[in-house]
């Protein structure tokens, strides 16, 4: 299963070099990778319909207890095999859809980066290694949002998708971590053992209220909702796959995953049936106001995540089998609208619904497919999504009696919607006559339209076998979700009950607004949604804020910035002095000066007398240089010959390095002078931070050194490492390692002032 | 600004400093010196020269692009540490020949490691100050 989840990531790195030979007339087969995993999951059905979870086990960082453990149970499994059979088919649609793009290569590469980290998020089996790959798909959904990153709107919608899930990922992260404390393990099949431990801890509110910001920004539940209509501005492949079928159900994957852990507590239920509820009645109504196809699918989809949420929360076996099923049914035919409505706008350029008529003449397969998905997810009968629906009423009608006729309206309502916004989708833009700007469209390539035909074919398909669907794959599912009794039969044929006249009712309304709206459209194109303009609001006051720290902190000016630093320093310095509390000098201890030393220290205070009053930056650069000399000398006196040699030749090469560089500067500009204030200022600055200095060295004469270091090398650095030279013998060999990096980061810095010089900026590319 | 009392002077200077370079690096096991000071030694060298006859004279006789001195030292110094893993030991073992060669003395992974560094400083040196000056005119 490791390799399931990090082929993805292997086949985007052979991408990086091999891309572009392949990014022509070969790209589609790429598509023999989610292929090559779809097989391998589907052999795996026998083994994990019979009951058995398979478990794999490999160390990554067991001191975090971050591991790649990975479980294949029947919730993984049905997530697993939506991820690759769709993305087979994606990969396939994609190869024609962006067919002789230029970044083809790289549109591949996230994708399979996406699809390795979506099957590594449903087939983790530990919680830390299940938000690693969570974040993973956000980044590459980010890519991907953004994949058209010449326009300014992807560019916007892209970091709206990531600031918010990313966001959402961190009060993940946070809420995991909690867990992991609370209950001792971060392994999933661990945590299904001490579910009554996290219920009753104090933290459990805490614990949800976390969990839950990660899966409603995932999931775009209100009021997060808006970054997934607005991530409509990514190709449509990637609408389908990531914005409906798989990664917009992480969120719900994560709800059912932790149903059995936290869920069933009046806190669980209630928030989700409320906030999933809320949901889907406010996106499914504001569905049917759109004019353009992919913001009417997108509003459906959030409308059917409500619906999950909404079921999730209600928890009981039913809601949970609904659940289950409706994953499959809106997987099958939402991916499918958006592959129709991906082949409506790549021929006719245009997906508005007030223009788009009669396609049916010249696109007659691709209508086929948009037909059946609009009845699957109208619910016709023999439909898979008649058997999805009917089991929501039931699941509804069979909630607690006090509330259960208030559900049941909402989901009613909800269904209208969808109804209508699938048939909008569906088959309004194929049906009435051909205008005549489309006559002359003809039908693409086969890699095209087949996929949406075969997502809408097994929409129809399971819904004839529900039984052998409900055996195979929903019971293992509902076994782990907190929900066991038995094998789930799903039936056709429910006999003529409340269910089925709800669902008939359902089915002629849902027609009825259809041509009412038809009739009367009424369309908004406003999109200052409530939250989405607190939101940007927020996002607003981000930027200024950050606008003003960077205008006090990041000015720009050297001066300013040591100014800050040095007082920075003083602070932390005398506060450790205090703390240290009072000094005090041994004067006997000292050694006598001698004359080379008053010699030194006079040369010392002449050149930086010279250097404070010059009025020329060479002078200064001298006089610096003096001091640096001066230094040197005291090295030789103490006996560290190595230091003095370095410090006489890094002395010397920054002069150099001075001289070429004052070269380019304008002349000294005498601001001190003029600006009494700032004399003083920096006057007082450095007389304090050298007078700590000298106190912190005083004091540093009374600790006592532990020689503990010094003697080990002293005493093996010729035994050990065969040198006499203690210092060298560190630098190359004890700590060989450090001069390692050093020398890395020395190459670093040329190389950063060889790029700098370099680079030959417009005037107009200038900052 | 070509002064031919300091030409003359490098002429002779430039060849005694790099050898003296060489002698910092290779008896810095034993006594004070290393590559690290060895290199800072050779670049002063170089920068002399640069500054009696011309940078771009001193681009002529390196013979290559300062970078690639930098590439040479990173590259000896990872060999060097690695070097000890083919032969069973943990990276940065020490691994020294039995016999002394004459002059330099005994020879050891270390000293290789050491011209590494002696190589990526003179090429850092190097590189950021012609850069700087090759610039400026």
């Amino acid at each position: 299963m490791l390799l399931i989840a990090i082929s993805g990531i292997i086949l985007a790195l052979f991408l990086i070099p091999l891309g572009k030979y392949i990014k022509g007339k070969w790209s589609i087969t790429l598509a023999a990778l989610p292929i090559f995993i779809s097989i391998r999951l589907l052999l795996r059905i026998p083994t994990v319909s019979g009951g058995s979870i398979i478990f794999q086990h490999t160390d990554w960082v067991p001191s975090l207890g971050l591991n790649f453990s990975f479980r294949l149970d029947g919730l993984s499994l049905l997530f697993s095999l939506l991820i690759s059979l769709i993305g087979a088919l994606i990969f396939i649609y994609t190869s024609s859809y962006l067919k002789n793009h230029p970044f083809l290569d790289r549109f591949y590469a996230y994708l399979s980066l996406f699809m390795a980290a979506m099957l590594g998020l449903v087939l983790s089996d530990n919680i830390l290694l299940l938000f690693v790959f969570w974040e993973l798909t956000s980044i590459s959904s980010f890519f991907l949002i953004g994949f058209n990153n010449e326009e300014a709107g992807s560019r916007k919608s892209a970091v709206n998708a990531l600031c918010l899930t990313g966001l959402g990922g961190f009060f993940l992260l946070v809420g995991l971590v909690i867990i992991g404390r609370v209950a001792g393990t971060y392994s999933i099949e661990e945590l299904f053992a001490s579910a009554d431990i996290l219920r009753n801890h104090s933290t459990y509110p805490l614990i949800v209220g976390l969990l839950f910001a990660g899966a409603f920004t995932k999931s775009a539940q209100f009021p997060f909702h808006f970054w997934l209509p607005d991530a409509m501005k990514a190709p449509t492949p990637v609408s389908a796959y990531l914005h409906s079928a798989t990664m917009v159900k992480a969120g719900i994957f994560l709800l059912l995953r932790f149903s059995p852990i936290l869920g069933d507590t009046p806190i669980w239920s209630w928030s989700l049936m409320i906030v999933g509820g809320f949901t889907m009645m406010y996106a499914g109504i504001h569905a049917l106001f759109k004019t353009d196809l992919k913001a009417i699918l997108a509003y459906s989809t959030i409308s059917v995540l409500g619906m999950l949420t909404f079921l999730i929360g209600l928890g009981t076996r039913e809601a949970l089998i609904a659940a289950c099923v409706f994953i499959i049914v809106h997987a099958l035919y939402k991916a499918t609208l958006f592959l129709t409505t991906g082949i409506i706008d790549h021929e006719t350029g245009t997906r508005d619904i007030r223009v788009l008529s009669g396609l049916k003449a010249v696109l007659l397969p691709v209508f086929i497919a948009g037909l059946l998905a609009a009845l699957s997810s109208a619910g016709v009968p023999f439909f898979f999504g008649f058997i999805g629906k009917d089991l929501i009423y039931e699941a509804t009608l069979n909630a607690s009696s006090n509330i259960s006729v208030y559900l049941t309206i909402a989901a009613v309502v909800t269904n209208i919607c969808l109804v209508t916004a699938g048939f909008i989708a569906g088959i309004r833009p194929f049906v009435g006559k051909l205008p005549p700007q489309f006559r002359h469209i003809h039908l693409p390539q086969g890699s095209m339209w087949v996929p949406p035909l075969i997502l809408a074919t097994a929409g129809l398909i399971f819904g004839l076998v529900p039984g052998y669907i409900g055996e195979v794959v929903i019971s293992p599912a509902i076994s782990v979700v907190g929900a066991e009794g038995g094998t789930v039969n799903l039936k056709i044929w429910h006999g003529f009950n409340l269910v089925l006249i709800l669902s008939l009712a359902t089915l002629l309304a849902g027609i009825l607004l259809y041509l009412v709206n038809k009739k009367f459209p009424v369309h908004t194109t406003t999109t200052t949604y409530a939250p989405y303009s607190f939101f940007s609001q927020i996002w607003g006051i981000f930027l200024r804020i950050s606008a003003r720290f960077t205008a006090v902190m990041h000015n720009g000016f050297l001066r300013s910035y040591l100014v800050k630093i040095i007082i920075f320093a003083e602070l932390l310095l005398i506060y450790e002095l205090i703390k240290a509390g009072p000094i005090s000098i041994d004067f006997n201890q000292l050694s006598p000066i001698t004359i080379y030393e008053a010699m030194n220290v006079i040369l010392l205070i002449g050149a930086l007398i010279l250097i404070v009053i010059t009025s020329s930056r060479l002078t200064a650069v001298v006089g610096l240089s003096i001091v640096g000399f001066t230094i040197c000398l005291m090295f030789v006196f103490y006996g560290a010959p190595d230091l003095a040699m370095t410090q006489f030749t890094i002395d010397t090469l920054t002069v150099v390095l001075f001289a070429f560089v004052l070269f380019n500067l304008p002349s000294f500009l005498r601001f001190h002078t003029k600006n009494r204030m700032v004399i003083a200022r920096d006057a007082v600055v450095s007389i304090l931070f050298g007078t700590i200095l000298s106190l912190i060295a005083i004091n540093v004469l009374h600790i006592p050194t532990n020689k503990e270091v010094s003697e080990f090398y002293g005493e093996f650095a010729y035994t050990l490492a065969k040198g006499k030279n203690v210092v060298n013998v560190i630098l190359v060999d004890f700590r060989g390692f450090d001069t390692m990096f050093e020398i890395v980061v020395l190459a670093i810095a040329a190389l950063g002032v060889y790029s700098l010089m370099k680079l030959k900026l417009k005037p107009t590319e200038k900052e | 600004m070509k002064s031919v009392i300091l030409q003359t002077a490098t002429r002779y200077m430039h060849p005694i400093l790099l050898l003296f370079s060489v002698f910092l690096l290779l008896r810095g096991h034993y006594l004070p010196g290393g590559g690290f000071v060895g290199g800072l030694v050779a670049s002063i060298a170089f920068v002399l020269h640069s500054i009696a006859y011309g940078t771009q004279q001193t681009l002529k006789i390196l013979h290559f692009n300062p970078l690639s001195f930098i590439t040479a030292g990173l590259a000896l110094a990872t060999l060097s540490m690695f070097l000890p893993v083919f032969f069973g030991y943990p990276v940065m073992t020490g691994l020294w020949l039995n016999q002394p060669f004459p002059v330099v003395g005994l020879v050891g992974s270390s000293l290789f490691f050491d011209m590494g560094v002696y190589f990526v400083v003179v090429g850092v040196v190097l590189t950021i100050l012609f850069t700087i000056s090759l610039e400026s005119h």
